[in-house]
């Protein structure tokens, strides 16, 4: 049938075939024709082919071959799918002969342009590296690529490459560390569970123990013990806490790393999953990393799994066992949800019985035992046994209960069953020999239950009780010998035994009364079939009758007979199984697995954190890492900026950006020069490098205000040079305006918007209404600019479209309002203004050794290439000697970024600063770009992260523009967060500033009514607009702030990009609320 | 990770095998046999079993053992899941997941097999993905035949693996737009002897039934969202906005799927909906044992308790049950000493009750342990715990959507001491 030209008779045969496979029966006869099929077009007879082939290619090697061709040819084809599934049955062919081939596809395919099929070829690695591990090297190269991808789809199943071929190269993680940790939560189920194992041991090599306080003040000596024994210590730690806490003030406070920090947030939200392995997963990273406080979390999604079916249930039990053990609060709230079951199978029970116990202490034990007593009820025997024995174990771990537990168990001996007496037995055995004294009666007890036990293991348990405190029942032993003298015959040889012993026992401390009986028992066993019972009797015989020839053994026999013998200790067989990673099969087996990967000790000292540092934002980071060397670049800002900036700027992008915010400046000077200047100026000062340091993070908001007033002295001086130079540079600029369109008409619009907040509020909406230019005629906008930059106070009279031209009229009042303002504050107490350019550092003063970089996204297009963002950098040499020759080199880009450098900067005097732009396209991702920053002596490492709010640029769009728009971005593209606005924040002014600061969105103009009459009373409940595009791809950006009483506003975000929507929310709702 | 699979029926034979890797030979699973004979109860088998060379992990349901085997080191807990979620997608296409069911489908299990796992770690297990690739067998396969002849067919797998809502299926149309979702509670409690609640709380989990044209994009709001405690969502819930508004806020998987698990904060008390009385003796001595059952409504909040169903474990010494009840039927076998009484709707005029004796085994002592009594039932048009849905509202698509949640009541783990 497989000959047949009709693929519906090669279905046909194939769904036999496989069917036969599947039957486990050899199809391997058929290789030849089915071989031949694997060109066939149908895509069902396709697949089944490949199905028959990936069983049998490695029993036929040679035919194999054949098909080899085909799927090279696949490789190529321009459908994605087609790609991934001959990539797929190509690596599943395990022939060593092709291994050159696969290796080659997979490299291909690895830099693929499809996610599936570069996920495919993460898939293959391990495949490839089954068949020849002498490949290793060469897939690392593959893995460690595939490493730095960024979609989710990829990531779980390098990760899984990584851990079945290199998981001792650890340093491979480090650059990807921080993006797994936020790709987490979208990568699917499966690669989830896989991250998080890997995450872990990598955790447990970087960081520091957060429990190592305590476990240090546990022990006298130091370090020790961090990792391998802290755990024994938690325990006692738990009980000490209290104790603890004053001595703790005095340790060296332990500050987790960020990244640290950073992993366990981002896991925490996948105890929700509905998948028990990626909920175990989690659980069993907090378990071995996070802080004793936290733990807690993790018991309830554990409590949770136990619903589940019960092989899930098994395996959970088994780690919560381990857990109680170190961890016992944690789970004390759900002590009822280990409650026995009649339907549970037995080895839950038994398990559940374990938790059970370890849980106890002196509160619930009384719960607790009345529990147990239910338990012995039980039909189930074995689960019986299992509860004797918590019960005992849960009296020796609790000596309160002793007694009643004591008291229970004996009243068990009365029991019908015998499993369960024996097994009481026993232990009460155990029991006894803790504090023998008081328990004589019991003992007597007992031993009336020889007549009736049959059980050999728990008659012996008596015996040995009796032979053992034989002075506390000093007539009754004798008694019990003479009994079991004569049964001796029948016993178990482990009954036996005992007798022996009793009889030797009784014999030391009794002579007279059991001379004769011991010689009789003794004389029993010396006939005995079990050469071990013989052996026995003939020592015991030599060691106590004392004879002539008796040596000096037997003087010190008492002591060897009686000798006090320790109590046994009852412990949980779960005790030592922590050093296994909790959730492994390692763990349940409590032997190692092959391939398991040991949980390494936590660090004595923490690595140098900074080799994860690639995308970290640089005002996060920067600042305290040493390795980051300096440099930047910049345009020569004193002395050259007339020379060479002039002639630049017509031409060239780069100087646009920089005599744009210079021209802005210029303007401003004019007004409001103090303050401007130090928006610009103050991220050099020292002042802000410290506080910089400090603060890091909060600095997103208000950047510069602490500044400012420390500045001011020095920044009086460098005003006046700044502003000679400025008013220089804006002739040049706005000559060279003529020349440019309307790039640098917003340019310049938007420097102006670094004065005071309410310029540039006003500013804002005039930037807007100028970028409607598109639709106009170019000449208009060059009126309009030039006069924005010429003169900004007065009416305009501008020949724009009505609604426009009422704007800006509005808005020059306000703009009026806000100059005059910040003009009567101008005084250094100044504290408001908050610049519209944020500054972050790339290089700190002291790393960079007197190189000090900062620099600014300075929202201005970057003419060269549409699709960058600028970054404008300002490099100040506080060095003491020249710096030369400053570049960028080695830039390292995720895919698709693409970066224009800044031209080299020839000299940087010493205290000479100096700007530079560059253009990034971040491909509307906020992955940050990596270079190196050169320069005649060093390199630094620097990078640079777009806060999302960068990664737009302003458009205009009227207010039904915006509303059609808006309404095709429903749904998923729709995110509302509603939010109380700060009370600083509540009027119009603070909420456009907010806004504006944190995304470059231009402001809808809003309301038609406001076109009558400028100076709008602010309607009742205000809405604002914003909008913007993505640099990269153009997509839509609309933002609303809708205000309502109280401060109380609704924000929403409708962007096609979800991911950079949701991350816009964040931003402006931080800056609308602080 | 996963080398091969095998499941083997209630008989103990293997009756399908796949490998991913290597070929292991069957006789592997002689080592499931010997620790299946060792445990007493199918339930019982261990669900790891390490032999020399490789490990088993197997998880037991609807009576066919799906025995996976691994050779290294791997979350346990990875592999059960993947277990379970092989049998559920196998119900999901099949109805029934039994060995006839599989047998007849062998192919189709077979692609299903080849496309979830990839040399041994799993790559599709959504079910909406996975029936783009595969067709359910009630679609005709000849008409899939000609469908897959083409190339867009295969063009249809990455999009749903690379959009970003992977769980559903594009290109998704109804003439009839409608979302069901129903929200069963399930009491899990033990009482004791007294009739006193020992422990009880409720699981509840929203399934949902959704048939919507596009790419709808819904919002599903509680009036009490508090009640719950502890919840696990399908992974298109939005957890920030769970996190942040207590609102469900989802894209959801074109058909059946489980929205949402929770568990009620135990804080609530949990209403009990019934009671039962029991008397069951064996006296000393004598070969007869005396059974008295009687059940009534406790907490219902008026609505009635259906679909009672009563089953117990008698002790092994019991031989017969003779036994009279007011209302449904009782069977006893003889061989597990299981009792089980279909009840069916209680009328708490006339309460149900099941009376009567048990014979022993002449010379037996008496039975020491009492058996436990379970209890199922179900109770319509009600969640226990209070828990209401405020509203549902769907975005990104026009049309208006049929809308329907129904409520009900189960007893989970019931059991009642004697």
């Amino acid at each position: 049938m497989l000959d047949s030209n009709k693929d519906s008779l090669k279905l046909e045969a194939m769904k036999r075939i496989v069917a036969m496979i599947a039957r486990g029966k050899n199809a391997s006869d058929l290789f030849p024709a089915v071989v031949k099929n694997v060109a066939c077009k149908n895509i069902e007879v396709k697949k089944l082919v490949y199905v028959y082939l990936v069983r049998y290619a490695e029993e036929q090697q040679d035919l194999a071959l054949l098909s080899i061709s085909t799927f090279q040819r696949g490789l190529k084809d321009p459908n994605q799918l087609i790609r991934a599934s001959a990539l797929r049955v190509l690596s599943s062919i395990r022939v060593t002969i092709i291994v050159p081939i696969m290796m080659l596809a997979i490299k291909e395919a690895a830099s693929d342009m499809s996610p599936y099929v570069r996920k495919t070829a993460a898939h293959a690695i391990p495949k490839l590296y089954s068949l020849d591990p002498e490949q290793k090297d060469q897939l690392i190269e593959v893995i460690e690529k595939l490493l730095a991808d960024k979609t989710t789809l990829v990531a779980g199943s390098v990760v899984m490459a990584f851990e079945e071929v290199c998981p001792e190269r650890i340093e491979l993680i480090h650059k990807n560390y921080r993006k797994l940790c936020n790709l987490l939560i979208d990568v699917e189920e499966w690669g989830q569970v896989v991250i998080i194992n890997m995450l872990t041991r990598y955790a447990r090599t970087q960081f520091l123990n957060p429990n190592m306080n305590e476990s240090l003040l546990e022990e006298g000596n130091d370090k020790a013990f961090y990792g391998s024994d802290d755990d024994e210590d938690e325990e006692e730690d738990e009980k000490d806490k209290k104790a603890e806490a004053p001595a703790m003030a005095k340790r060296k406070p332990y500050v987790m790393d960020p990244d640290h920090r950073l992993l366990l947030r981002n896991t925490k939200p996948l105890l929700q999953s509905r998948n028990a392995a990626v909920v175990m997963a989690v659980a069993q990273l907090y378990f071995h990393l996070a802080p004793k406080a936290e733990v807690g979390v993790i018991a309830k999604a554990l409590v949770r799994l136990l619903r589940s079916h019960s092989e899930v249930q098994y395996v959970v039990l088994q780690n919560v066992a381990t857990m109680t053990i170190k961890r016992r609060g944690m789970f004390e709230p759900y002590l009822k949800s280990f409650y026995i079951r009649s339907t549970d199978p037995t080895q839950i029970k038994v398990l559940k019985l374990e938790v059970l116990t370890n849980l106890a202490n002196e509160t619930n034990i009384s719960t607790i035992l009345r529990e147990f007593q239910t338990y012995i009820k039980s039909m189930d025997k074995d689960f019986v046994a299992a509860t004797i024995q918590a019960i005992g174990r849960c009296a020796t771990n609790i000596g309160e209960v002793r007694d009643t537990c004591l008291n229970g168990l004996v009243q068990l001996l009365s029991n019908r069953d015998e499993l369960v007496v024996a097994e009481s037995v026993v232990v009460i055995k155990k029991l006894l020999q803790m504090q023998p004294e008081k328990h004589s009666d019991i003992i007597k007890h007992m031993a009336k239950l020889t007549d009736n036990i049959q059980v050999p293991m728990a008659r012996a348990s008596i015996l040995w009780l009796i032979g053992e405190y034989c002075e506390h029942v000093p007539k009754i032993a004798p008694d019990v010998l003479r009994k079991m003298a004569k049964s001796f015959t029948n016993e178990e040889d482990i009954v036996k035994l005992q007798i022996i012993n009793l009889a030797a026992k009784l014999y030391l401390t009794n002579s007279k009364q059991t001379k004769l009986l011991t010689q009789y028992v003794l004389n029993l066993a010396k006939y005995d079939q079990n050469y071990d019972i013989r052996d026995r009797a003939r020592f015991i015989r030599q060691l106590i009758v004392p004879t002539e020839k008796s040596g000096a053994l037997s003087k010190y026999a008492k002591k060897l007979f009686l000798a006090l013998k320790p109590a046994p200790i009852l412990e949980s067989p779960f005790k030592d199984r922590d050093h296994f990673q909790l959730g492994s099969l390692s763990h349940l087996l409590n032997a190692k697995a092959g391939g398991y990967q040991e949980l390494p000790d936590w660090p004595e000292a923490a690595p140098d954190p900074s080799v994860r540092n690639v995308e970290v934002p640089e005002w996060t980071k920067c600042s305290s890492r040493e390795k980051r060397k300096e440099k930047k670049v910049e345009k020569p800002f004193y002395s050259d900026s007339e020379g060479e900036s002039g002639p630049t700027e017509s031409a060239d992008s780069e100087s646009d950006s920089a005599s744009g915010l210079e021209s802005g400046s210029g303007i401003e000077e004019s007004g409001s020069g103090s303050e401007s200047e130090e928006s610009e100026e103050g991220s050099e000062s020292e002042e802000e490098e410290e506080e910089e340091e400090k603060d890091k993070k909060k600095k997103k908001k208000e950047l510069k205000k602490p500044v400012q007033e420390s500045e001011s002295e020095q920044s009086s001086e460098e005003e006046v040079r700044k502003h000679e130079r400025k008013n220089k540079q804006r002739k040049s600029d706005s000559e060279s305006e003529s020349d440019e369109e309307d790039d640098s008409e917003s340019e310049s619009s938007r420097s102006e918007s670094e004065d005071s907040e309410s310029e540039t509020e006003v500013k804002k909406k005039k930037k807007a209404a100028e970028s409607k230019p598109p639709s106009k005629p170019v000449k208009k906008e060059k009126k309009e600019m030039s006069l924005l930059d010429l003169d900004d106070f007065e009416p305009a009279p501008s020949p724009q479209v009505t609604p426009v031209n009422t704007f800006l009229s509005s808005s020059l009042v306000t703009d009026l309002e806000g100059l005059s303002l910040s003009d009567t504050v101008l005084s250094p107490a100044t504290t408001s203004p908050c610049s519209a350019l944020k500054s972050y550092e790339l290089l700190h003063r002291i790393t960079g050794e007197g190189l000090c970089v900062e620099y600014c996204f300075s929202r201005q297009p970057f003419s060269p290439d549409g699709n960058m963002v600028a970054v404008q950098m300002q490099v100040t040499n506080n060095s003491t000697s020249d710096t030369k020759n400053l570049h960028m080199e080695d830039v390292k880009l995720q895919s698709g970024m693409r970066v224009k450098e800044f031209p080299e900067i020839e000299l940087l005097p010493a205290g000479e600063s100096a700007t530079a732009v560059m253009g990034i396209d971040f491909c509307d991702s906020t992955q940050a770009a990596n270079f190196q920053l050169c320069t005649h002596t060093r390199k630094f490492f620097v990078s640079i992260q777009p806060p999302v709010g960068e990664l737009m640029r302003p458009v205009f769009l009227t207010e039904n523009e915006f509303k059609k728009e808006q309404g095709q971005l429903m749904g998923m593209n729709e995110i509302t967060e509603k939010l109380t606005l700060d009370a600083k924040c509540r009027n119009e002014h603070a909420i456009v500033q907010s806004v504006i600061t944190a995304a470059n969105l231009s402001r809808v103009p809003c309301g038609s009514d406001r076109e009558c009459s400028p100076p709008v009373p602010p309607p009742a409940l205000p809405v604002h607009r914003f909008a913007g595009r993505t640099v990269t791809s153009g997509s839509l950006v609309l933002a609303t702030v809708a205000s309502k009483e109280e401060g109380a506003a609704q924000l929403t975000v409708n962007c096609e990009k979800m991911v950079i929507g949701t991350m816009l929310v964040k931003d402006i709702l931080l800056a609308l609320t602080q | 990770m996963i080398h091969s699979l095998f499941l083997i029926n209630a008989s103990g034979d293997i009756f399908l095998e796949k490998h991913w890797k290597s070929v292991v030979s069957r006789s592997v699973c002689d080592y499931f046999f010997e620790a299946q004979e060792r445990a007493t109860e199918p339930e019982n088998v261990p669900p790891v079993i390490p032999t020399p060379h490789h490990y088993l992990i197997s998880v037991l349901r609807h009576r066919i053992y799906f025995v996976a085997v691994i050779q290294s080191e791997v979350p346990p807990l990875f592999v059960i899941e993947f277990l379970h979620r092989v049998v559920d997608t196998f119900q999901d296409y099949f109805g029934v997941c039994t060995e006839a069911a599989i047998k007849d489908n062998v192919v189709v299990v077979y692609e299903l097999l080849e496309e979830m796992l990839d040399n041994g770690f799993p790559l599709a297990t959504e079910s909406n993905i996975l029936k783009e690739l595969i067709k359910p067998p009630t679609i005709l396969r000849t008409m899939v035949n000609t469908i897959t002849g083409s190339t867009n067919v295969g063009e249809q797998l990455p999009t749903g693996q690379l959009s970003v809502v992977p769980w559903r299926r594009t290109g998704v149309k109804y003439t009839n737009n409608e979302a069901y979702f129903d929200v069963v509670e399930e009491i899990d409690a033990i009482i004791d002897k007294s009739g006193s609640t020992i422990t009880a709380e409720i699981q509840g989990v929203i399934d949902a039934c959704v048939k919507l044209t596009g790419m709808p994009d819904l919002t599903l709001s509680f009036m009490n969202p508090r009640l719950l405690d502890d919840v696990s969502f399908h992974p298109c819930v939005r957890f920030k906005r769970w996190e942040a508004e207590r609102i469900l806020s989802f894209i959801p998987p074109d058909g059946n799927f489980r929205l949402l698990s929770y568990h009620v904060s135990s804080q609530n008390l949990v209403a009990i909906p019934v009671y039962v009385k029991h008397n069951i003796t064996f006296r000393e001595g004598s070969s007869q044992g005396r059974f008295d059952l009687t059940l009534g409504p406790k907490q219902t909040m008026g609505k009635s308790v259906e679909s009672v169903l009563v089953s117990s474990q008698l002790p092994r010494g019991v031989l017969n049950a003779n036994l009279n009840p007011s209302q449904g039927t009782y069977t006893f076998d003889p061989v597990t000493k299981m009792l089980s009484w279909e009840v069916g709707k209680i009328n708490p005029q006339k309460l149900p009750s099941l009376k009567g004796t048990m014979s022993l085994q002449a010379g037996a002592s008496k039975p020491d342990e009492n058996p436990t009594i379970n209890i199922q039932l179900k109770i319509q048009q009600m969640a226990i715990s209070g828990l209401k849905v405020n509203r549902l509202d769907m975005y990104g698509e026009k049309y208006k959507p049929f809308k329907g949640i129904k409520y009900m009541t189960k007893a989970g783990k019931f059991q009642v001491r004697t």
